[in-house]
Formats: C-alpha cells, sequence, structure tokens
C-alpha cells in the first residue's frame, strides 16, 4: 500500500528550477534512498515534502491525505517527521530534554513523558550521554539525538537527511543497523537522502535518483547504479567508488 | 550484519532520570517569603520604601524574562504592558470608581491581548532579534503618543489617585508608611515567581524554550512554535502589567511617560540582565541590586554632596548608573549574577 505519495513538486527559487516535477511514491513499510549529486534538489525536496517550503505546483499525500503546504508541526502530527542534515539540537538543553520535548509535543501525558524519552535514547543507543547537555556532544551522538528526537513523535514515515554523513565508517554500521531494526520491528517508512553509497544500496528497497532538479531515473537499488545516466550524472564517476 | 558496537538497549532502565529542580524552587520562594514577611516592621520607612520599589522592579522583570530570558524574543517595549496595566488601574479608578483589583484584572487581559496582536504582527512578518525589538519598541512609544495626545485618558496630566479617608484593602490605599504596601507587592511577586517556576516546567514553557533553541526544529518535532510564542508573550505581558497597576496605587499618580517611556522598558530589561536571563531568580536578584541604586541615586540627586553640585535638580544619573552597572555586568559577568553563581555551585 502506498503511504507517502508525490506528484509533480516543483519549486523555483529567482528563475532557478530547484525542484522540477518530481513525482515518486513509497510503500508502507518500505525504504527509498534519493540519492544525487549535489545541487540536485535533495534537500529542497525534502523540504517540500516536509511542510518547510511550500512548493510552487504539486501535490503530497500521506495515508490518503493530501498534505500539501501544511506546516511542517501539522505534518508532523499527521505521521511525518524529518530530521536536519546540519544537526540542530535544543541548544539549552540536555539530551534527555530535547527527547522529552518531542514526546510532549507528540501529546504525551507530562508523568511518563520523560520515561518514554529515555526509552527512545536507549533505544537510539544514546544512553550513555543521555544526561549531558547537547553542548560539545560529538557529532555521532549529535546525529543519533536528530533520529530519537524524530523517533520520538511515532512516526510512520521518518524523512532522513544525510543521517550518516560525518560519521566513520565504523560509527555508520550501527545507525544502519537501527534503520534496519526501524522498519523490521516498527514498521517505520523510511525515506533518506545519502551521499554513502554502501548505505544506499544495503538500506534501500528502491533508490530515487535526482539531477538538476528532475527525476532521472528510479528503480531498484543494482539497476540504478548501473544506468549509464546515473553515472554520467556523477560527473562519469562510477557511483560505487564513492562507497 | 555484525557489528561490534551495538546500540546499548539493555542498559535502558537501570539508570534514574535525573531529578528536575522545580520542587527545590518552590521551597525556596516559599522560605523566602516567610522571612520577608517582617521584614517593613523592621526597616525604618524609607528604606521600606525601597523594598517595594525592589518587588516592583522584579515584578516587571519577571515578566519581561518570560517572553525574552525564556521566550528568546528580546522585548525594548515592556513599558507598553507597564503603561497598560497602569492606566487601566487609573483609568477605571478615576473615571469609573472602580476598585484598583479590578483594574489590575482587566490590565491585565488588555496587555495580554495587546501583546498577542503585537506578537502576531511581529511573527507574522517573521521579525527577528534586532528588528523584532525594534518593533515592540515602536508599539511602545505609539502608545506613549496616544495616551499624550488622547483625551480619553487625560492626555498629558494622566491619573491622581484620590486620596481616601480611611485605609481600605479593596481601594488599595493605606497610610503612606503602611506596611501593607509591601505585603501586598510581595503577595504579587511571590506569585509571579510561581507562575513562572509552572510555566517553565509545563509543556508550554518546554515547547517556548524548544522554539527559542531552534524554531524549525521545534516546528519538526511538531511543535505549534507561533501558538506558544503569543502564549508566552501574553503571559509576560499579564505579569509586568500587574506591576504597573500596582504602581500607581502605590506612587497614586500616573503620566503617559511614567507609564510608557523607554526608561520604563528599560526598568524591565535592566533585573533580568543583571541577575540572570532565562532564569527563575534572576530577575528577583537584579531587582535587589537595582532597587537602592535607584533610590541612592534620586537622593544624590536631590541633595548632591558638594563636590557634585551641578547635578542638583537635573534628571537621568540613574539611567547613567544603570547603563555602568549594565556594561560592568556584561563584560565580567555575561550570564548575570544568578548565572555566575550558578555556575560555581555547578562545578564543584
Amino acid at each position: 500500500m502506498t503511504l507517502l505519495r508525490v506528484e509533480n513538486l516543483a519549486k523555483s527559487f529567482k528563475g532557478l528550477r530547484a525542484v522540477d516535477d518530481v513525482s515518486f511514491e513509497v510503500t508502507e513499510g518500505s525504504i527509498l534512498g534519493v540519492i544525487g549529486p549535489n545541487g540536485a534538489g535533495k534537500t529542497t525536496m525534502f523540504n517540500l515534502v516536509a511542510g518547510a517550503l511550500r512548493p510552487d505546483t504539486g501535490r503530497v499525500h500521506l495515508g490518503g491525505k493530501e498534505i500539501t503546504g501544511h506546516a511542517p508541526h501539522r505534518i508532523t502530527a499527521a505521521g511525518m517527521t524529518r530530521t536536519f542534515q546540519l544537526m540542530r539540537p535544543f541548544y539549552s538543553m540536555t539530551v534527555l530534554e530535547n527527547v522529552t520535548v518531542a514526546v510532549l509535543a507528540g501529546g504525551a501525558a507530562k508523568r511518563t513523558a520523560r520515561e518514554a524519552a529515555a526509552e527512545v535514547i536507549a533505544r537510539v543507543g544514546l544512553d550513555r550521554w543521555r544526561d549531558s547537555p547537547t553542548e560539545g556532544l560529538p557529532t555521532a551522538a549529535l546525529k543519533r539525538l536528530e533520529l530519537a528526537r524524530a523517533l520520538a513523535s511515532k512516526p510512520r514515515v521518518l524523512l532522513l537527511d544525510e543521517v550518516l554523513a560525518g560519521l566513520v565508517p565504523a560509527e555508520r554500521a550501527p545507525v544502519m543497523e537501527l534503520l534496519e531494526r526501524l522498519r523490521t520491528e516498527d514498521g517505520v517508512t523510511l525515506v533518506f537522502v545519502e551521499h554513502i553509497m554502501a548505505a544506499v544500496m544495503r538500506l534501500s528497497d528502491s533508490v530515487l535518483v535526482l539531477d538538476l532538479g528532475r527525476v532521472l531515473t528510479s528503480g531498484a537499488p543494482e539497476a540504478v547504479t548501473r544506468d549509464p545516466r546515473v553515472i554520467e550524472a556523477y560527473l562519469g564517476e562510477d557511483p560505487h567508488a564513492q562507497a | 550484519m555484525t557489528t561490534t558496537t551495538a546500540p546499548a538497549a539493555e542498559t535502558a532502565a537501570t539508570k534514574p532520570l535525573p531529578r528536575q529542580p522545580w520542587n527545590r524552587h518552590l521551597l525556596a520562594i516559599a522560605v523566602l517569603t516567610v522571612l520577608l514577611i517582617p521584614l517593613p516592621l523592621i526597616l525604618p520607612p524609607a528604606q521600606a520604601s525601597v523594598a517595594v520599589r525592589v518587588l516592583i522592579f522584579a515584578l516587571m522583570s519577571i515578566g519581561w524574562n518570560m517572553m525574552s530570558g525564556f521566550g528568546g524574543m528580546f522585548s525594548f517595549g515592556h513599558a507598553a504592558y507597564f503603561g497598560i496595566g497602569a492606566y487601566a488601574g487609573g483609568y477605571l479608578l478615576v473615571e469609573h470608581d472602580v476598585s484598583p483589583w479590578i483594574g489590575m484584572l482587566v490590565g491585565m487581559a488588555v496587555a495580554a491581548a495587546f501583546a498577542t496582536l503585537i506578537g502576531f504582527l511581529a511573527l507574522r512578518y517573521k521579525l527577528r532579534g534586532a528588528y523584532f525589538a525594534l518593533a515592540t519598541f515602536a508599539f511602545a512609544e505609539m502608545l506613549r503618543l496616544w495616551a499624550t495626545n488622547s483625551e480619553f485618558v487625560n492626555r498629558a496630566v494622566g491619573y491622581h489617585v484620590p486620596l481616601r479617608p480611611e485605609s481600605s484593602w479593596w481601594w488599595l490605599q493605606f497610610e503612606p508608611s503602611s506596611a501593607n504596601y509591601f505585603w501586598i507587592a510581595l503577595g504579587l511577586t511571590v506569585i509571579a515567581l510561581v507562575v513562572s517556576v509552572q510555566f517553565v516546567r509545563s509543556r508550554a514553557g518546554q515547547f517556548a524554550k524548544a522554539a527559542r533553541d531552534d524554531e524549525d526544529a521545534a516546528a519538526a518535532v511538531g511543535i505549534p512554535v507561533m501558538r506558544y510564542k503569543l502564549l508566552t508573550m501574553a503571559l509576560s505581558a499579564a505579569i509586568t502589567a500587574v506591576a504597573g497597576a500596582f504602581y500607581v496605587q502605590y506612587f497614586l499618580f500616573i503620566d503617559p511617560d511614567l507609564a510608557f517611556g523607554s526608561s520604563v522598558s528599560i526598568q524591565a530589561i535592566l533585573p533580568a540582565v543583571i541577575g540572570g536571563v532565562a532564569t527563575i531568580w534572576g530577575p528577583v536578584i537584579g531587582a535587589v541590586v537595582m532597587g537602592p541604586l535607584n533610590d541612592v541615586t534620586a537622593t544624590i540627586l536631590r541633595n548632591p554632596p558638594p563636590a557634585l553640585e551641578f547635578l542638583q535638580g537635573r534628571g537621568g544619573l540613574d539611567v547613567i548608573v544603570y547603563g555602568v552597572l549594565l556594561i560592568i555586568i556584561v563584560l565580567l559577568l555575561p550570564q548575570g549574577i544568578y548565572g555566575a553563581l550558578r555556575k560555581r555551585w555547578s562545578r564543584r
């Protein structure tokens, strides 16, 4: 069953078509990887889907309901939450407080919110940092905090913007494993923008390739990365080489 | 799918959750209140009036701190809300013979409504930082000009509170040296402090802090940012309006400059900045510093010592002293007195 449907999404900035007629569908419980060279419009597309930007044209449907142009907090309430490429913690709060706020925003009772937040924190492997202020946390911990805060609102669809970027390979593996468990254990549907091809190949059920704001191609990961147009878009580099 | 650093789900429930400071704050407020109750009976009358002054500063600044400290929306126009409180009380009492207590409630409601309107406009047009602060200043100035020119509130003359033959709680009027003024101000300040503790620990307060830290991230976790910012502003305005309403009853006089002047906005800002922005105790500590200073500068201007004779009868010395104090605080204690103390305690 299609959970997220994006139709003919377009957005221009001062004449530059950042996202141009992008359509795709995501089946419930599946993982869609979004790749493309820098400037392909991946983050803009994310912002359009998550409500941070209003599209010029096109529609976004979540679970059969139209959410095009809704404010971000309403889209989160409707069941779709995003993370940010650059980590954006609530800087005055500890890790626990960051996640507690998100749990409260999801409508949980104040009495149980902190316990629920502690569970999410344990789930993403942040226990060690739970009571630390966010200032001075290592990148790997901040990335997990982004994830924990997004999970706190119990999303059906999770939009992940380069959740692995900035991590050393040893730190990536557990995060990838966590993402897989979110799908298998919680049934969360994932859409993730990622540069690290190994992760895209391993996690994705299907891959969407953007280039210059348009959908270049989409399909199974192996097929897509062998597509000559994709190789071309990466300026002749073999995308596998980036892994 | 083998990993060496498995996510540590097993250790989850073992660590107890950290304690939160709220009940300690409430306890401290209770203890302090009890300790302060006998104060006006001990102090000579002149000092007792300084103590009332301190409490008025504290009230104004507790209000300011809620919006600008916890909410992160820097207001340079809290004179608007102080003035609305003062004028609502003065107007209703003088023109319609309404009890100042009711005037206070009306002032709170009007100030909250006005803050919501200003806030909506400022946020709607995405004013930030200095532009936001300037907008709040402009609205306060607008009210000052309106009050100065409007027959409705007696133009530049303002209001004198009519003296009553007998002391009365209902009319909030006692002998000038009565300890009741101090007790009422203390009661109002304590209520405001408790409200600010409860606000910060509440859902709304946590959302307001999240929105202050990162508006987009707050929206992304599902917080309706605009709604909670407006709520914070309304609450902040209502508290500062209480200070205005009490001020009129204590000094028995209000005019457009005393109510809406920019020095009033500064008086709302300074205690929190001196004591510690976005802390529960900052505004109170700052007010304890500022109240006596205000009194000393006023005395010097009235009866300057021989060396400072040129100051006789001039105004503005208090503002100069505030300015110097502010520079010292910003340079030496950027987190305010309470912020610096807290840092020292937690380092031990």
